[in-house]
């Protein structure tokens, strides 16, 4: 008996030891994946500059490059990978389903719906639309998400997961064709800045969308955090969720509000970005297992690490224009997923 | 017979039901006849619509005493007439190509825009924009044609690529996932050869630049992807009762298999070179003729066609009159009509995993 009990223990600390370094790694991949971002684009700062303009030595140029235009950006692009990576992790334990993305469950769109309203009402340069724009998005977040729901919620069957995400890509097509019919009232700036959102370039690259987008994060992270527990029991299935005695309708809508809230915040300001949240659940549940107390950390570590590290290809590879970064992340996470789809155990 | 076969599944045994009680061939030539005059009819009337109203006696004089001085009749001629030709062919080819593939693959959530094919030829068609500029059209449907092969190749090979093959379910998810990396790819060269004006012309959908030297190419292509498609209809009627039962009846499955993706191909491609991705037209015409005439594919892809093609002259109707003096994209009213339909399938579909 206490052979055995040892034997759990040793077992239990090599999963620590072993989640530890790979908490480890992966911020330490950020930070590296950070560093590279700051020291790359169309104007070169060598490293020696960048750290040095980084402790308040630098030029006036230095600073404008290093602190207005690639800071902002970089905190944005790994605030929303770690958001959507995040939102992506906790639709997937609720709906059982591997295959479920913020992005495929129509809130991208959604959200872009209710962008380019807004757009066509006041305009692409109002002053108001920055701290607007992510409630907006919310809304049209929100509604899809609940018309997804009901659509695909079968009295007998419940939330079948192909169902589910079949219903998503026909919503999703059915607003993308209302979209196109907007699109074409808007006039040229109009258009631009509706193209740019709905490609994904990270288009917010100032400070303002960083304080923007802070609250919702800081708000929402810990309370999922905090109910990783509860998801546990989720993704065990409607009936064991049951018998371990959880409200499982209630806890599920809560959890589903947060997670659509989250993506909702962070695709307003970087605009429609999918697969972040399909994949990076996928690489982390397979380096740390299905545990959310340490799934969800991993997971939001490696979306902050995919967006940012995308964020930078993106403004690398051809220089001096850029690719949106929402392109970038669609070429690396759709192979991927058609791999998922491919290999997928039934 | 009925026990041999594998796990009866009720969708099988009412399909049966029907091909025995429901074969109507006289509903069919109804259809074709009726549909055809009420094609005429309503093509008419959408060239006297538009921008400058055009009176019916006018188009009869363009169509028959053409004078060169006469704005109404340049009008009609030069930009009404090849534009609602079109709209008429490219309905008619996107329905028998999804008819075709419905029919073969017993997939009835089948259609060029769900399975990769639009967004594969548009994908080439980007490819042809950004690095060579100076092809002549003819060239361009070559293009399209190959992309719509790539994407076809793509999706079916993902989905089938897992035990258990390929489920209607899983191709039309693998057909979002490879139109949404074809769409990202094109999208990406779009903007950075910045060419992204003339493509977002055809990720929308629209009929509006046809002319006659696209319509003068692209006719022998749909016609003879028609032709073809009722030359091998009772073919794909054998096929449509499951691939071993054809086989069983004398069928060489794999020539028609062959030959009938080549002409889905080819009615894809040609039409989305011309309108660009137009979706969901392939998807409810078919299920709508099926409904009218039977299990008979005799019957059904010259129903298709009518009936594509009427939906498609009413879509592109619709497009110029929703918004004047803008347009609205075609393939964006094909998708509000189709979707709800789609949802419906989707929601039928019993556990066909």
């Amino acid at each position: 008996m206490t052979d055995q009990y040892k034997k759990i223990e040793a077992y239990k600390r090599k999963i620590a030891l072993r989640n530890t370094t790979i908490i480890i790694s992966c911020a330490a991949l950020l930070i590296i994946s950070f560093i590279i971002s700051m020291n790359t684009g169309y104007s070169r700062l060598s490293p020696l500059d960048t750290l040095r303009t980084l402790f308040g030595g630098g030029t006036d140029k230095e600073n404008l490059i290093l602190f207005d235009f690639r800071l902002p950006r970089i905190v944005i692009s790994i605030l929303v990978g770690g958001g959507l990576a995040l939102s992506g992790c906790m639709i997937q334990g609720i709906s059982q389903n591997a295959l479920a993305d913020p992005g495929l469950l129509g809130i991208n769109a959604g959200a872009g719906l209710m962008v380019i309203l807004y757009v066509l009402f006041f305009g692409a340069q109002s002053f108001l639309s920055i701290f607007t724009l992510p409630f907006l998005a919310l809304f049209g977040a929100g509604v899809t998400a609940v018309l997804i729901y009901i659509l695909a919620f079968k009295k007998e069957e419940g939330l079948a997961p192909m169902r589910l995400i079949l219903t998503g890509v026909a919503v999703q097509a059915g607003i993308s064709a209302l979209t196109t019919v907007l699109v074409v009232k808007l006039d040229d700036s109009q258009f631009d800045f509706v193209a740019a959102w709905q490609a994904g370039s990270i288009w917010g690259s100032n400070w303002k969308f960083v304080l923007t987008l802070l609250p919702w994060l800081i708000l929402l992270i810990p309370y999922i955090l905090f109910k990783s527990r509860v998801l546990d029991v989720l993704s065990l299935g409607d009936e064991v969720a049951y018998s371990l005695g959880a409200s499982v309708e209630r806890e599920r809508r809560r959890l589903l509000a947060g997670a659509v809230a989250l993506a909702a915040s962070c695709v307003a300001v970087s605009g429609s970005i999918s697969f972040v949240g399909l994949i990076a659940p996928h690489l982390a549940r397979r380096l740390v297992g299905p545990r959310h107390r340490i799934l969800l950390p991993i997971c939001t570590l490696i979306g902050a690490v995919l967006v940012s590290a995308a964020d930078t290809i993106a403004r690398v590879i051809v220089q001096p224009s850029e690719i949106p970064t929402g392109i970038m992340v669609a070429i690396i996470g759709a192979p991927y997923f058609l791999y998922l789809l491919a290999r997928n155990k039934q | 017979m009925r026990q041999t076969n594998k796990p009866a599944q009720p969708d099988q045994i009412k399909n049966r039901d029907q091909v025995r009680k429901k074969n109507h061939a006289w509903a069919a030539w109804l259809i074709i006849t009726l549909g055809s005059g009420l094609l005429i009819l309503l093509m008419a009337f959408s060239i006297t619509m538009g921008a400058a109203k055009i009176p019916l006696s006018s188009v009869w004089d363009a169509l028959f005493h053409f004078d060169a001085g006469n704005t109404h009749h340049l009008i009609v001629i030069d930009l009404r007439l090849p534009r609602v030709l079109a709209s008429a062919l490219v309905g008619g080819a996107f329905a028998v190509a999804g008819a075709i593939m419905q029919g073969t693959t017993r997939n009835p959530m089948a259609d060029s825009g769900l399975m990769g094919l639009n967004a594969g030829a548009g994908f080439a068609l980007s490819i042809c924009f950004a690095f060579l500029p100076d092809l002549s059209y003819m060239q361009i449907i070559l293009f399209s044609f190959a992309g719509a092969a790539l994407g076809a190749a793509l999706v079916n090979g993902v989905a089938s690529l897992r035990r258990g093959g390929a489920t209607p379910m899983r191709l039309v998810l693998a057909g979002a996932a490879v139109s949404a990396l074809l769409a990202a790819l094109s999208q990406g060269i779009a903007i950075y050869f910045d060419v992204a004006q003339d493509i977002m012309f055809w990720t929308t959908g629209s009929v509006a630049g046809s002319n006659w030297t696209q319509l003068k190419i692209m006719l022998p292509w749909i016609l003879g992807g028609l032709l073809g498609a009722i030359a091998l209809s009772r073919a794909i009627s054998l096929l449509s009762l499951g691939e071993e039962v054809a086989k069983g009846l004398g069928l060489n499955t794999t020539t028609v298999n062959a030959l009938s993706s080549l002409i889905v191909l080819i009615l894809a491609g040609a039409s989305v070179s011309v309108v660009g991705a137009v979706g969901f037209v392939g998807l409810i015409i078919p299920h709508l003729a099926r409904f009218l005439v039977g299990m008979d594919y005799r019957f059904i892809i010259p129903s298709s066609a009518v009936l594509g093609a009427l939906l498609m002259v009413l879509a592109d109707l619709g497009a110029r009159m929703l918004n004047p003096p803008f347009e609205t994209p075609v393939g964006a009213l094909t998708s509000l009509v189709g979707v709800p339909f789609f949802l419906y399938l989707a929601r039928r579909q019993r556990r066909a995993l």
